[in-house]
């Protein structure tokens, strides 16, 4: 994968503008887009691949973001699927709800692409995924891939958060992952309507905390779905 | 602990870091949890000098310590009390709660009873005395009867949900300084926004709020909802896709500390 940075010779125009259409405060995100709009050709080059020719989502709250990113594509991806071919036997109800969450997935990819290239060239690539072991014309296949994808998104920014260094990134973060956590809510329920699974004991532990999951958990737990690899070595993922 | 030897602490940058956290969870604190809480030193020494004028040799109380990051638990608390406290009140009220809806209101009574328990060890490890319960009065004044009309219970139940979600949000730049306590946070407002999707479902919503509207909700609870039909985001337009509504549904807004508080207060005698 060959990327162009002709972004970069530019000037400064567009990439102030870039930086302005995210219109952060943090010093750090904005000096990164300095170091990466500064490096050459080649330097830049060997910033986000490595000798196997893979991505790497970067480091510091980049690196954050691309994962998030990564995270997003996946949602987005099977929710799309999920729409285009509900499984036999859908109730309007679930299907407004499913569309919701494809609404909710897509919005939230693409943000996270918008946002990323407001401050960096090293954005993730668009993945690509496979779903081996769901059937998507079946509703329990489908419900549980859902509860799967959504408990692990939320698990992910749960243990993302403490990575991010611009408040204003957290923020973000965190206005997304409550949405992520009303979706597992929602599956849930679905699954088992009623009862006490909306935040059941199997998420929520004795103290009342929900899941939080270290990156390399997460890429081992999502990564049966990513078939575009790509590496986080600053988080010990390569 | 004598005075002096509190200032004296206060002066090794390290103080922090050791002693201050003796919560053995909450000890993974950050290099910039370092700076933040020596940036939070001065507040903390002005309130040490003007008490050690009054009596030098007075022993530790639970304010030393204080920064904007105990202040956002100290929040965070009042709100737990607050919920604890009420689904307490409605799961012991004979009658109220149908037999069928126990099951997802014990559940969430049992995370409320355990955030509080949560909060007040984190506090106490962080050198605070945690905040005393509230008296509360969730008839605000005889204006509501949740005990008594189990719809108006399940609209305080969603407002109190939807309001801890982004009360928890708002004061996230007020914990990331002890990476620790911002993570144990996000646990708890992931588990605030499961329980809100499920009491919005109870009340034939959706589990997500879209525009700034709380979904048949009185207008005493408007604020809950104020700035929730935002659609934009960093400058990106999350309405562009797929309408308003999808957009600010896809997104939960902050609430500030202010705000945060003048909701719970409505309910505190």
């Amino acid at each position: 994968m060959k990327k162009t940075i002709s972004v970069s010779n530019k000037g400064a125009t567009l990439d102030t503008g870039r930086r302005n259409f995210l219109k952060l405060g943090g010093l750090g995100i904005a000096m990164a887009g300095l170091a990466l709009v500064g490096c050459s050709d080649n330097e830049f080059d060997y910033q986000y691949m490595d000798p196997a020719n893979k991505f790497d989502l970067g480091t510091g709250d980049v690196g954050v973001l691309n994962y998030a990113y990564a995270l997003e594509q996946l949602e987005a991806d099977f929710y799309t699927k999920v729409v285009n071919n509900f499984y036999s036997g859908i109730s309007d109800a679930e299907k407004t709800l499913f569309t919701d969450l494809y609404h909710h997935e897509v919005i939230h990819r693409d943000f996270f692409k918008a946002a990323i290239s407001g401050v960096t060239t090293n954005v993730l690539p668009t993945l690509e995924f496979q779903y081996p072991n769901v059937n998507f014309s079946n509703r329990a296949s489908v419900l549980a891939t859902a509860k799967a994808l959504e408990d692990t998104g939320v698990a992910a920014y749960n243990g993302a958060g403490k990575y991010i260094t611009n408040p204003d990134y957290l923020v973000i973060a965190g206005k997304i992952v409550s949405v992520e956590a009303r979706h597992a809510s929602a599956i849930r329920n679905l699954i088992n309507p009623g009862s006490a699974d909306f935040s059941g004991d199997d998420v929520i532990n004795a103290t009342g905390l929900d899941v939080a999951k270290e990156p390399t958990e997460i890429v081992s737990v999502a990564g049966g779905y990513i078939k575009t690899p790509f590496t986080w070595k600053e988080r010990g993922i390569s | 602990m004598n005075i002096l030897k509190l200032l004296d602490k206060l002066s090794n940058d390290k103080f922090f870091t050791t002693e201050s956290s003796r919560l053995e969870t909450l000890t993974n604190i950050s290099s910039i949890g370092k700076n933040a809480a020596v940036a939070a030193v001065p507040l903390g020494l002005g309130t040490l000098m003007a008490t050690s004028a009054k009596a030098e040799t007075t022993t530790t109380s639970g304010t030393y310590f204080k920064t904007p990051l105990t202040d956002a638990l100290q929040l965070a608390l009042t709100l737990e009390y607050l919920e604890d406290e009420y689904y307490a009140k409605g799961l012991g009220t004979a009658g109220l709660i149908p037999s069928a809806d126990k099951v997802v209101f014990m559940q969430i009574s049992k995370h409320e009873t355990a955030h509080v328990a949560f909060l007040k060890s984190t506090l106490t490890s962080l050198g605070v005395t945690p905040g005393a319960k509230p008296t509360f009065d969730f008839t605000v004044g005889g204006n509501f009867a949740p005990f008594t009309d189990y719809n108006q219970f399940l609209i305080l139940a969603q407002a109190f949900e939807d309001t801890g979600v982004r009360a928890y949000k708002g004061q996230a730049g007020n914990v990331m300084s002890n990476k620790a306590v911002l993570q144990a946070a996000l646990q708890i407002h992931s588990v605030e926004a499961r329980h809100a999707s499920q009491v919005r479902r109870m009340r034939a919503n959706k589990g997500w709020i879209e525009l700034a509207d709380g979904g048949n909700m009185p207008a005493a609870t408007n604020a809950v909802y104020a700035g929730e039909g935002n659609t934009n985001q960093a400058g990106f337009n999350t309405a562009n896709a797929f309408g308003a509504a999808a957009g600010s549904a896809a997104y939960d807004e902050v609430l500030s500390g202010s705000d945060a508080t003048a909701i719970a207060s409505l309910f505190i005698v």
